[in-house]
């Protein structure tokens, strides 16, 4: 993919802050994407099993046009990027390194996911850099529809039965501490906002978000505790993540170049 | 003496080109009509297309560029042909022409509800999704949301209250 910029060259600093952002940002996509994907066939209904399969399909391409970004940045390749990695070397938030666990686990990491995600996009598609530009702003239009599943499930589980009820305050519980780490302060951050790349601050966006979702989470969980990002949000690793990395690595790894 | 086709004939002739390629997973709707097509730009024999994704993860975009490839590098006039895909602009539902529109209903799509005029419209969240579909069987507006997710990224799934029929809508993005 070929995307012309009419900005002037960035310079080494500037570059390497924003193959950063675009890796911080393209592995939550990968990651969430594959996550997703392991309900197909088996979501609790069949429009779900759609719905959610089609959700991966976005974000996985999504993560796809991220990494092609960050290709032409790096002089790199996009399934090098994606399947030629080990799991240490993934920097996606902390939130995606739990399995996929029951229905309500997921439906409460996607509504945590979402939320975030839309203000992330909405920074980025006023970067600096033009092609992270347009590419979020076209991110933005399909991510709508995503926002809306995530929150017609966290009304319906919140406002259903005792038991789905229990199993999404278990799941944004467990997830709420991790789900901060998508706004985890980056290497170099200054950088990227003196630069206008990342036209708002990591701190200013999770202000943002947390204003907008604690109030809504406060209904459903509880003495929600406090909770922020940590320095290590993108660098800690788990086995679930493990055996998810050994799963998409598999096609990569058994034959060298393989496409499909 | 031969006379050679000038540069603005030769662009309209790969626009007419371009309007006999179908959409890959639509067949009924061509990649013109479907807006998918930002521009072209003819430098000598070197010709630039710009292609704009309906979706970002469509696993169709592969498969168009080569088509547009192909048959544009059929031209006698083109030596070799550079697809880019872009998303400056970013495709939108507008971008499907009145033609295209009526192509998808003949298809058995219905086309991208239009977008509510007026001071209600603010944001980009009123603008993605709005749960309504003309029937493409029998024209009623009667009809069902089921799905807003559907057998590809850019179809969403409806029934019809008067005929009784599934059917597909083309996504509003």
């Amino acid at each position: 993919m070929t995307v012309e910029s009419a900005a002037p060259p960035l310079d080494t600093d500037a570059r390497a802050a924003l193959a950063e952002l675009l890796l911080s940002v393209a592995d939550d996509e990968f990651v969430i994407g594959f996550w997703d994907s392991e309900w197909t066939g088996i979501a609790p209904m069949l429009e779900e099993d759609v719905a959610t399969s089609s959700i991966a399909q976005d974000e996985i391409g999504h993560a796809k046009a991220l990494y092609e970004l960050l290709a032409e940045l790096t002089d790199n390749d996009a399934d090098t990027i994606a399947f030629g990695r080990d799991a240490a070397d993934f920097r996606h938030a902390a939130l995606l390194n739990h399995a996929r666990g029951d229905w309500a686990f997921s439906v409460a990491r996607r509504y945590l996911y979402e939320t975030a995600d839309a203000i992330r996009l909405a920074a980025l598609a006023a970067s600096s850099h033009a092609p992270l530009a347009s590419l979020a702003g076209k991110m933005r239009r399909e991510e709508t529809y995503h926002l809306l599943h995530a929150d017609a499930w966290i009304r319906r589980l919140s406002d259903g039965a005792a038991d789905g009820r229990e199993r999404l305050v278990a799941g944004l519980r467990t997830l709420w501490p991790d789900a901060q780490e998508i706004f985890a302060p980056l290497e170099a951050e200054e950088v990227l906002v003196t630069q206008g790349l990342l036209p708002r601050p990591m701190a200013e966006l999770h202000a943002a978000w947390q204003a907008q979702v604690a109030p809504v989470l406060q209904l459903i969980v509880d003495d929600l505790p406090a909770a922020g990002p940590s320095v290590d949000g993108r660098r800690r690793r788990t086995d679930d993540f493990g055996w998810l990395h050994r799963e998409f690595t598999t096609v990569a790894g058994s034959e060298a170049g393989a496409t499909w | 003496m031969v006379t050679q086709p000038t540069v603005d004939a030769r662009t309209e002739r790969v626009w007419a080109e371009l309007r006999q390629i179908p959409d890959p997973e639509i067949p009924a709707i061509s990649v013109v009509d479907l807006g998918v097509i930002g521009d072209v730009r003819l430098d000598g024999n070197h010709l630039e297309v710009d292609l704009l994704p309906t979706f970002i993860g469509c696993p169709a975009i592969g498969v168009m560029r080569e088509q547009i490839a192909e048959r544009l590098g059929e031209l006698g006039f083109v030596n070799d042909v550079s697809v880019k895909v872009t998303f400056d602009p970013p495709w939108t539902s507008e971008r499907i022409t009145p033609a295209g529109r009526q192509r998808l209903r003949l298809g058995g799509f219905a086309p991208p509800a239009t977008a509510p005029t007026g001071p209600a419209l603010i944001g980009i969240d009123q603008l993605a999704v709005l749960p309504v579909a003309e029937c493409p069987y029998c024209g009623s507006t009667r009809t069902t949301l089921d799905n807003p997710f559907g057998p590809t990224l850019c179809r969403a799934i409806y029934h019809c209250d008067a005929c009784r029929q599934p059917f597909e809508q083309f996504k509003r993005v």
